[in-house]
């Protein structure tokens, strides 16, 4: 397999692309701005096709095979939503054009959402975010200029549980606010004892919270409601985390549970695919009295002066916005995907989902519990977290990295690892409701294979992975002597 | 069930594993009175249906392969080659996430240092990361960059009115919780011009941004921008078009410390405003204060040349309250696409686009200018977009050319500046060929007349 790159195989006067020539008078070329040199590739179209179908053949995705990566909700991407987002009609659109020739991409935006404030039981929904740490950070920005509209200046602080995403207090300080960060305690949840002394130490400073349910253990916070009543009680918002929604669906309204304000993930609840990185999408729900501070603009129905029966769509702008998040609207070819999605679904497709979701996890985890330790051990929503390799093999050495790296030997992607802080060498496994029982029992007898292993032979887990298209990579060295991009002058091999 | 592939004897079996007699004993942590909502849905539709439901609704927007379009501003309708498509829709891309575990995903890592080495080549930069939502978060996030750069001490930015409305609206929204001020787009409506902001650098500014070319099509030599920003030890920060640096002397000749931009023209069509993609260059010393993903090259355990995520260490994952952002989803197949795009076009496509769009425009521009009551304003030399003053109101001409004459029209620069009321931004692209201009032209004649 070819490991070449594209600067690589490029020959001087290669090109993978033809243009029409100009058909107008030339017009006279600013000399002194014109650039001298401009260094990219020049490659055959056949010579470029074979070198980025060799690239796909070196990464994993969920069409290769289970990706029970925790947090990140890889289930199956439908084909018929690509089909739908490449529709000419949805893709050749200019975000400029003129509203009454994009009425049928603002309604399928004004019923998406409709759909989402439904499923999570919210006033109103901006489609605006880009992802889901875009989402934070349009839902804090939008808690603090709630207080500031109120004359609340003095708020300042935001509570984090510490099992929180990395993204909860990274959001909160660039939003201009302070991390108090809240204890979990012996059964997973959010320690209550905690969270009042927070309240009453802060109280008059509190911004609001921001809660992850299911939390990052996979476990429902069982104690959601008081902890929503206590924060309320001292002037704050609850901020809801949606990386977790999968688990929710059709189960549980986060309206109703206390949340003032939520973000979706289209790219993990919703099925659309997750592009190697992004692009996701991260649309922010809000109760009433928040409403008013969402991004701008959203899509709302227009009824015709004359005729009352004429229903159009337009953009608005919500009446306190806390302005512009992005350019334009928001990722339309995602929310294209996860309209046909809910579509597809309806109501009791989507609670089927979830609960499939929470069905193939606990399973997982009944059998995996006899032999990886399972630090909380209740029943879990749709993931669950365990803490590393067996104790014996943990005290040869073996590290949860090293199982990880062995289980792409088996043909597998590895669950998330080191994540949430809270758990010693944790394992988080989200295996969604799309895998079969046949795929989990498989899954579950490599984990076997791997402790078995790992007592026999430990070196051989060490090095794994052996079957992969590179071997385990130096990150340190990639850290220290910083390559980041070819040059043409250095030995890049 | 659509993607649930259990059969009754599988759950039924799965429950007994577990202990369990029912699948509603799974939620009973769930608040009982909350616990399974009726959800007023539409209901479920097999796969011919939706795809029928969706026909008709796309079937009522008018497209821009239909109608001829002159819309820029932000989002133009460029070239996409067939490749950039077929390649990008392999599954082995679309259905990974992002590559925490590089072993299995050298795909995604190496595409994404080739589309990182092709940015620093269009731009003239060093290093770039690995994408951010688009040129409009990328030129917040740059705006960051420059306060953290300055450790915080430098609180004053100066904005070019000519950098996208838009984005200079997204600057505000992210930053309004961090104590700035942010000067020289007050009066976004007078005609002040980007030589006055250098005036307005002071040992209090972290960096002075601009747009290349600016929101009104024009360009202009910025290194005296970089030299008054550096003197007072400020940061020059360049909103660039890639299409434009096809042809155009890059910002980095200029001095520029930071490039960012849209690159939607890059293979990403236009879908309605989005995914598009936010490219970020800059120089290599600002390499652990900017945000986002990088990927940097290193060797296996047989001394392999391999691609990794690198100096997460920046990352809200690592360091999370004190992390340069809280970015973690980026736009990776969108920057997939812009690196299959640059390798597809290459030096001599990417050029001969510039080209393309370059005499088209200034062709419209020149015969635009020669109708009666229309004025385009030459004040500066421009790239594929340009205002013209018109004898009516935008709207109304714009409906005209709608309506007799199926052409989508240009931007209402009124909106954005009132200085501009009545002026129109056109953008003519390698997609509007000569037949398309001339159509233009003679209905923007009959229009008026």
């Amino acid at each position: 397999m070819t490991k070449q790159l594209i600067f690589e195989i490029s020959r001087p006067g290669r090109c993978a692309a033809t243009l029409p020539e100009v058909d107008v008078p030339l017009a006279k070329l600013p000399a002194d701005m014109v650039r001298e040199d401009l260094p990219l590739p020049e490659v055959s179209e056949p010579d470029l096709v074979r070198h980025y179908t060799h690239l796909s053949q070196m990464n994993y995705g969920v069409d290769i095979g289970f990706y029970p990566l925790g947090s990140c909700t890889m289930k199956y991407n439908p084909r018929i939503n690509e089909e739908m987002a490449r529709l000419p009609e949805f893709t050749h659109l200019h975000p400029y054009q003129p509203e009454e020739t994009v009425q049928g991409a603002l309604s399928l935006m004004y019923y998406l959402q409709e759909f989402l404030k439904e499923i999570g039981g919210f006033a109103a929904l901006s489609l605006q975010p880009a992802a889901g740490a875009h989402g934070e950070l349009t839902g804090v920005l939008m808690m603090r200029a709630y207080h500031l509209d109120r004359g609340d200046s003095q708020r300042d602080v935001i509570l984090v549980p510490d099992s929180a995403h990395g993204t909860n207090p990274a959001t909160t300080t660039m939003s201009g606010l302070r991390v108090v960060e809240i204890p979990s305690d012996e059964r997973g949840n959010v320690s209550m004892a905690a969270l009042k002394t927070a309240c009453n130490k802060h109280g008059e400073r509190l911004v609001g919270m921001m809660l992850t349910n299911p939390n990052t253990l996979g476990l429902f916070e069982e104690r959601v409601e008081e902890i929503a009543a206590l924060v309320h009680e001292h002037g704050g918002l609850m901020y809801g985390d949606g990386a977790n929604m999968n688990a929710l669906l059709g189960i549980a309204r986060p309206g109703e549970l206390g949340f003032d304000v939520l973000h979706y993930n289209l790219h993990k609840t919703f099925s659309t695919p997750h592009g190697g990185g992004g692009p996701g999408s991260g649309p922010v729900a809000a109760s009433e009295q928040l409403a008013d501070f969402l991004p701008t603009p959203i899509v709302a129905l227009k009824f015709d002066e004359s005729d009352e029966e004429e229903i159009s769509f337009t953009f608005v702008e919500p009446s306190k916005s806390i302005g512009r998040v992005k350019a334009f609207y928001g990722h339309f070819s995602v929310m294209v995907r996860a309209y046909t999605y809910i579509r597809m679904l309806g109501s009791d497709g989507l609670q089927r989902a979830a609960e499939h979701a929470v069905l193939n996890a606990n399973y997982l985890k009944e059998q995996l519990k006899e032999i990886y330790p399972l630090p909380y051990d209740r029943i879990c929503m749709h993931e669950f977290v365990l803490a590393g390799p067996p104790d014996d093999i943990q005290d040869d050495g073996i590290h949860t990295m090293d199982v990880a790296k062995r289980l792409m030997d088996f043909g597998f992607h590895p669950p998330t690892v080191y994540f949430p802080l809270i758990v010693h060498e944790a394992l988080m496994i989200e295996p969604t409701e799309t895998e079969s029982v046949e795929v989990l029992d498989k899954f579950f007898e490599a984990l076997l294979s791997i402790a078995e292993e790992a007592r026999a032979n430990p070196d051989w887990l060490h090095q794994a992975p052996h079957d992969t298209p590179v071997r385990r990579l130096d990150e340190v060295q990639a850290a220290r002597d910083l390559i980041l991009r070819w040059t043409p002058d250095k030995e890049n091999r | 069930m659509p993607y649930v592939p259990h059969s009754n004897r599988d759950r039924e079996a799965m429950l007994a594993a577990i202990g369990l007699q029912s699948i509603a004993e799974l939620f009973e942590d769930v608040p009982e009175q909350a616990r399974f909502p009726n959800l007023d849905l539409p209901s479920a539709l097999s796969e011919m249906e939706v795809r029928k439901e969706l026909g008709i609704l796309s079937s009522l927007n008018l497209t821009t392969t239909d109608y001829p379009s002159f819309l820029g501003a932000g989002a133009s309708h460029h070239f996409v080659p067939a490749v950039v498509d077929a390649l990008i829709s392999r599954g082995e891309f679309y259905t990974a996430y992002t590559p925490y575990q590089p072993e299995i995903s050298q795909g995604t890592l190496q595409a994404i240092f080739e589309y990182q080495t092709m940015i620093c080549a269009l731009t003239g930069m060093e290093i770039s990361n690995a994408s951010h939502y688009d040129g409009a978060t990328a030129t917040a996030e740059a705006v960051i960059t420059a306060i953290n750069a300055k450790r915080m001490k430098r609180r004053k930015i100066i904005l070019s009115p000519f950098v996208h409305p838009e984005y200079r609206a997204v600057v505000r929204t992210y930053t309004q919780g961090m104590e700035l001020t942010i000067v020289g787009d007050n009066d976004a409506g007078s005609d002040t011009e980007p030589e006055s902001l250098d005036e307005m650098i002071d040992e209090e500014t972290a960096c002075v941004m601009l747009q290349y070319p600016d929101f009104l099509g024009r360009f202009e030599d910025l290194s005296y921008m970089a030299e008054a920003a550096h003197a007072a030890g400020a940061l020059m920060v360049v909103v660039a078009d890639p299409i434009a640096l096809g042809m155009l002397k890059p910002p980095g000749e200029f001095g520029a410390d930071i490039v960012v931009g849209e690159g939607q023209g890059l293979g990403a069509g236009l879908n309605f405003g989005g995914p598009y993609l936010g490219f970020f260059a800059a120089k290599k010393k600002y390499a652990r204060k900017i945000a986002g993903r990088i990927v940097g090259q290193t060797v296996d355990t047989e001394g392999e040349r391999g691609f990794v995520l690198t100096l997460s260490t920046r990352e809200q994952h690592i360091r999370r309250e004190r992390a340069t952002s809280n970015i973690c989803s980026n736009q990776g197949l969108v920057a997939l696409a812009a690196a299959i795009y640059m390798a597809a076009l290459g030096k001599c496509g990417m050029r001969q686009t510039a080209e393309l769009c370059y005499h088209r425009a200034h062709y419209a521009a020149r015969k635009i200018d020669e109708l009666k009551g229309f004025t385009v304003l030459w004040d500066m030399p421009f790239f594929k977009e340009f205002t013209v003053r018109c004898p009516r109101p935008i709207q109304e001409i714009n409906n005209y050319l709608l309506e007799k004459y199926g052409i989508i029209g240009g931007y209402d620069l009124g909106g954005a500046y009132t200085s501009l009321k009545d002026h129109m931004l056109l953008c003519v692209t390698e997609m509007n060929p000569r037949k398309e201009i001339d159509t233009l032209v003679e209905a923007l004649r009959e229009a008026t007349s």
